[in-house]
Parts: C-alpha cells; sequence; structure tokens
C-alpha cells in the first residue's frame, strides 16, 4: 500500500448474492483501499466471479450495499462506473486494429483523434510493445500481446479501479510467470488501484498487497501475503496455500499434543492450548529438517524416505510415516545424501509448526 | 496414390457436378439464349439479334424495374427493423424458448405461399375478416385494405419473414456476449454497444439475409397479383406475361436476363463494399 494515510475507495457491507436457493455470497463485508493490489482467491464456485460481477456493476447485489468513493453504487450499471475489467477472454474487439481497441474508452469519451494516438502510444510503450503494434489487427497477435493490449484498453479509461478476472489463466507457465511480474511492476508505475481474482494463491502471492480467500461465499481469511502464510487461520487456507504438512491433535496438557493419526507425541507451539482440545498442527515442508543420529529437535518423529523430487533449487521429499505422508523440502545444497526407502529421523522446532482452530 | 486420389474426389463429385450443370446451369443458358433470339419465335437455332433488348428500352418496362427494387428495397428495410430484435432475443435471451419461435416460422413455410396470401385477400378484403368484423362490433365503416403498393410490402415482410430471420440471428449469435460487456464496462452506452460492437460482428448475417430476401422479393409476384391486384405491375409480373398471354418467349427472356444481371450487379456490389475479411477480423483495419 502506498503511503501512510490509506482511504478506502470500495467499501462492500453485507454483500450477499443469490441465484434462486443458491448463495453464491453470503455476506461479505470487505473494504479495498485505495491504491493497494489486492487479490481474491478461491477455488472455483467460491463465488469470486459473481464477487467481481457485481463490483464491476456487471449485477445487482441480493442484499448489501457497495459503496464507490462514498457513494453507493449498487444499481449504477457498468456503463456508468468509474471502474473497469480485463475479462478472462480478454474480451479484444476482432474487428479493430490494436490502436481502435485501445483508443475506444477515448473514443466513447469523444476525445480528439490525434490526442487519442498519442495516448495509445504512450501505453504501447508502457506495456513494453512495439509502437509498429499500433495497425496490427488484435487477432493476430500473440498470447501476451493481447494481454498488454487488454491492459492498455483497461488503462486507457483510466478507472479508479481495474479488476481483473483471471486474465493470465489461458496462458503457459513461463508467459504468466513473466506477465504475473509485469503487472505488479505496473501497479507500482500507475498507482492504481488493482483488484485480481484468481484461483491461484501462488499468483496471489507474487503480486498482491492484500490477499482475501474465499470459500463457499464468505472470506475465510483477508491479509497480506506473509500473515497468510505465516499464520493461517484455518485448515482450508492452509492446505490452499498449497503443501503443508496438517497433523489432527488434540492437546494434552502442559504444551504437549497427541497426533491423532499417526500415535506420536509433539510439542505444542501454543503452550496455552487447553487440555482435550482439538485441533490442526501444520508443519510447513520447509522446516521439517533430516536428523542425524544425536541430533535433536522439539518434535521428532521415525519415517521412511519414499520418494525425492527435484523442483530446481529445492529438493522435496515424501517421507511416510506411519499411515501419514509427510512433505519435506530442502534447499539443494542441504538435500538428503542417504538412500531411498531407509529409515530416518525427521523433526522441527515447536515454534515453526502452527496450531490451528478446530474448525476444518 | 495422389493422382488416384484425385480422380476418385472428381468421380465422387461427378453426380452432383452433372445434377448442377442440368437443372441449375441449363436452364439460365436457355433463358441467355432465348433473349437474343427474334422476338416471339419459340426456337434457339436463329440468328442473334439485340431487338428485344431494345423493345425493353423503348417501352416503359423501367416502370416496373423500379416497382420491383422499390417494394423489395422497402420489404428488405423493414423486415430488417422487425426482425433484429426478434433476432436478438432468439439469439441471446430466450434460450430454449427461442427453438418454440423457430419451429412456429418454420411451421409457415409448410402451406404454400399462394394459399397463405389468399388468407390475406380474405382478411383485408372489403367486406372481409378485419372490415367485417370492424362493422359488425364498433359500427366503423371501412374500405378494403387491399390493392395498394403497401399492402405488396406487407406481403412480401409477411412471406420472406423466415428469409431475414434465421441468416440474422445466426449472425448475431455470433457475437460473444464478453464483447458486449467490455464494450459497456468501458463506458459505452447501448447505442455505442450497437454501432460498435453488434452491427459490425453481426453484418455477415445481417448481410446473407438482406440479399437473401432482397433477391426474393425482386422475384416474387404473387403478393403483387394477389393482395396488389395488378394495381401495381412488377418486373416478375411482366415476365410472366411476356411468356404466357404474350407468347413471346424471347421478350420474357431479355426481362429475365435485365433483372438477373441487375440483381446479380448489386450483390456482388454490396459484398465487396462491405469487405467480409475485415468484418470477421481477418485482415488490417486502417484505423479511423
Amino acid at each position: 500500500m502506498s503511503g501512510t494515510e490509506t482511504s478506502v475507495v470500495l467499501r462492500l457491507e453485507g454483500i450477499t448474492k443469490k441465484f434462486g436457493d443458491f448463495v453464491a455470497l453470503n455476506g461479505i463485508s470487505l473494504d479495498i483501499y485505495d491504491g493497494e493490489f489486492l487479490t481474491i482467491v478461491g477455488p472455483s464456485g467460491s463465488g469470486k466471479t459473481t464477487m467481481i460481477r457485481l463490483l464491476v456493476g456487471m449485477d445487482e447485489p441480493t442484499a448489501g450495499d457497495i459503496y464507490l468513493k462514498g457513494e453507493r453504487v449498487n444499481d449504477v450499471p457498468a456503463n456508468k462506473r468509474p471502474t473497469c475489467m480485463v475479462f478472462q477472454s480478454l474480451a479484444l474487439f476482432p474487428h479493430r486494429s490494436v490502436g481502435q481497441n485501445i483508443e475506444f474508452p477515448l473514443k466513447i469519451r469523444k476525445v480528439a483523434p490525434a490526442a487519442r494516438r498519442a495516448r495509445a502510444v504512450e501505453l504501447l510503450a508502457l506495456l513494453r510493445l512495439p509502437a509498429d503494434c499500433y495497425d496490427k489487427n488484435v487477432t493476430q497477435c500473440s498470447g501476451g500481446e493481447q494481454q498488454r493490449v487488454a491492459l492498455a484498453r483497461a488503462l486507457a479509461f483510466d478507472p479508479e479501479i481495474l479488476f481483473f478476472d483471471e486474465p493470465l489463466a489461458s496462458l503457459d507457465f513461463r508467459l504468466r510467470k513473466t506477465l504475473e511480474k509485469e503487472l505488479k511492476d505496473l501497479h507500482r508505475a500507475t498507482g492504481k488501484t488493482f483488484v485480481y481474482i484468481t484461483h491461484s494463491l501462488e499468483e496471489a502471492m507474487i503480486m498482491s498487497d492484500r490477499i482475501a480467500i474465499m470459500r463457499k461465499g464468505r472470506i475465510e481469511q483477508i491479509g497480506t501475503p506473509d500473515q497468510i502464510y505465516n499464520a493461517p487461520t484455518n485448515r482450508f487456507v492452509a492446505e490452499f496455500m498449497g503443501e503443508v504438512n496438517l497433523f489432527r491433535v488434540r492437546a494434552t496438557g502442559n504444551g504437549r499434543l497427541e497426533a491423532l493419526e499417526i500415535d506420536a507425541s509433539l510439542a505444542s507451539p501454543d503452550e496455552e492450548a487447553a487440555e482435550g482440545e482439538e485441533g490442526t498442527l501444520m508443519v510447513r515442508p520447509e522446516v521439517i529438517r533430516f536428523l542425524a543420529a544425536g541430533e535433536t529437535a522439539d518434535c521428532v518423529l521415525e519415517g521412511t524416505i519414499f520418494n525425492e523430487y527435484v523442483l530446481g533449487s529445492r529438493v522435496q521429499y515424501s517421507v511416510r510415516v506411519g499411515e501419514k505422508t509427510l512433505s519435506v523440502e530442502k534447499l539443494r545444497e542441504d538435500r538428503y545424501t542417504g538412500e531411498i526407502d531407509t529409515k530416518v529421523l525427521i523433526g522441527w522446532n515447536a515454534e515453526d509448526s502452527r496450531l490451528l482452530g478446530s474448525e476444518s | 496414390m495422389q493422382k488416384s486420389l484425385r480422380l476418385a474426389g472428381l468421380l465422387s463429385s461427378l453426380p452432383i457436378l452433372l445434377l448442377l450443370a442440368l437443372v441449375f446451369i441449363a436452364p439460365l443458358l436457355v433463358v441467355f439464349g432465348f433473349s437474343i433470339m427474334p422476338t416471339k419465335t419459340f426456337s434457339l437455332l436463329q440468328w442473334p439479334t439485340l431487338e428485344n433488348f431494345e423493345t425493353i428500352i423503348g417501352l416503359s418496362y423501367y416502370r416496373s424495374l423500379l416497382w420491383s427494387l422499390g417494394l423489395s428495397s422497402a420489404t428488405v428495410v423493414i423486415l430488417l427493423l422487425i426482425c433484429y430484435p426478434l433476432a436478438f432475443a432468439m439469439a441471446k435471451v430466450f434460450g430454449v424458448f427461442a427453438n418454440v419461435i423457430a419451429i412456429l416460422v418454420v411451421l409457415t413455410l409448410f402451406v404454400s405461399e399462394n394459399i397463405r396470401l389468399f388468407g390475406w385477400v380474405l382478411v383485408l378484403m372489403k367486406g372481409g375478416l378485419l372490415s367485417g368484423t370492424l362493422k359488425a362490433w364498433l359500427g366503423i365503416e371501412m374500405a378494403g385494405l387491399l390493392y395498394n403498393a403497401p399492402v405488396i410490402v406487407f406481403g412480401m415482410v409477411y412471406v420472406y419473414f423466415p428469409f431475414m430471420l434465421f441468416p440474422l440471428t445466426l449472425g448475431i449469435s455470433m457475437v460473444p456476449n464478453e464483447l458486449r460487456h467490455a464494450a459497456a464496462d468501458l463506458g459505452a452506452s447501448r447505442w455505442t454497444v450497437l454501432r460498435e460492437i453488434d452491427l459490425p460482428l453481426a453484418m455477415p448475417g445481417i448481410l446473407v439475409g438482406c440479399m437473401l430476401s432482397f433477391v426474393l422479393c425482386t422475384g416474387a409476384m404473387l403478393e403483387s397479383k394477389l393482395l396488389g391486384g395488378q394495381k401495381v405491375i412488377v418486373m416478375a409480373d411482366e415476365i410472366e406475361t411476356a411468356f404466357t398471354y404474350g407468347q413471346n418467349w424471347p421478350l420474357g427472356s431479355a426481362l429475365s436476363v435485365v433483372l438477373i444481371a441487375l440483381v446479380g450487379v448489386m450483390a456482388i456490389f454490396v459484398l465487396r463494399r462491405v469487405d467480409l475479411d475485415q468484418i470477421l477480423g481477418r485482415t488490417n483495419v486502417q484505423s479511423s
């Protein structure tokens, strides 16, 4: 977020959206701050697409209010709102050139042709598109170029908030990685408010100032990428974050936990946990160590190395402990040197694990 | 291998090629042939002459031609205005209900054209269903609505309705909804969306619908005969008269050739002017 004093640009108050009996959004309240990059993440069916349709004005909420800069905009249609969206399909106009696509919002505002062209050329440069793209037909542009044209067109509109509906989903991995960073750079360069929707938390992590995680029409957690990474509020968020090791545990008092699935006693990161209370212990793959003989840790488990996966700079191992398979991740230089299918001791420090609420 | 494949392709297309040559090309050639035969003769084996075309220019056939083109144009414009909203609704709004409409419209085609038009004659004639009902219930005296130019247009709009509606529906369904939403999201009003997105992208369907109904209208004569009651003589009437009462095949053929040539040139002109490739977004578009 830029600046110390951040003002709310879009406020949702108790937004509910029903389609017949189906509740797509269930009482969502959310503040979007001026100039931030907010990503709304959720699996398909979580309501994130419904949400963005309400936010841009393509649909109206069943209950609740949306305020744009303090004004209620529930029933203001999309073409009367100072916001705009980059569609998943990009929705470039196939019968128009790149230049005409970018100038479309300016033409509607009756900007003079020369000024329109100047702005379009400026935007082409900002998005690192060659100037001779201007006369090219959009259908002849590559996937990456089309993304940039769609962005340029949205920026030409000069919106208060720029919405994105998974525009990178259809691209190949490498191009997506490049554009994710470019988008974040563009956010810095323009200082606009970006609201991005995706099902990929990884994408959200890279780009966002704040992330909101949605499930079944509710926001499960909202916070900075670090907050969500380090302190997921529940099992759903933790699992959604990617590969984590989760143990169902019951507190046995005196700072110990009983792991219910593998019959082991673990040290609790939370000394306060009341006896008998059930919950989930989260241990990230990268905090687990292989213990050499004589080495010790707060929590120690014996398991068998089942397999090894090289991820590039890191190496991941699956370790079977009883019926459970744990994931361990090491930097390449710290990789495990022993044989596969041998018994190993693994362990971690209690403060590197995290106790989540009992809600699944 | 390659050669035998080509031979096989040629052989398998031969039946349809022969059929087309026989039933499609040959009659046209016969008409062209007769158009340059001496007037009131019945043989193609004579010395060619242009006297039929001189007759056409000398006599006032241009009036019938203008009536044909004028009535057809009016019909196409009215059809476009009526069909566009309905086609839009069928393509984008009605969903399954659109099939019901499509079936109802197609059903009318199962009844022959002149029977349907006779139906309208009974409705619109003096003392017919419409004026009779008005007189009996409301006491309003009304002359018949038949035997004028507008009723001919009405008849053609009625008969050629499906030929405009279905190409339009197809054209409009080719326009992705997201493009219209995106245009609106970028600030475009409904009219702007219609002008900038819908019309250009649905243009192939619009053009096909217009051409199809226009060509059918110029060849129509039942409407002017039954509803118009010979008040207005259109080109198709003249051609029929020349072939039947006139017993003048060469003149009828020459009139046909004039009509075919005119309509053909117009079709080519329209399709040229509106570059189909540009509409389909296949070529560069110079920015405006």
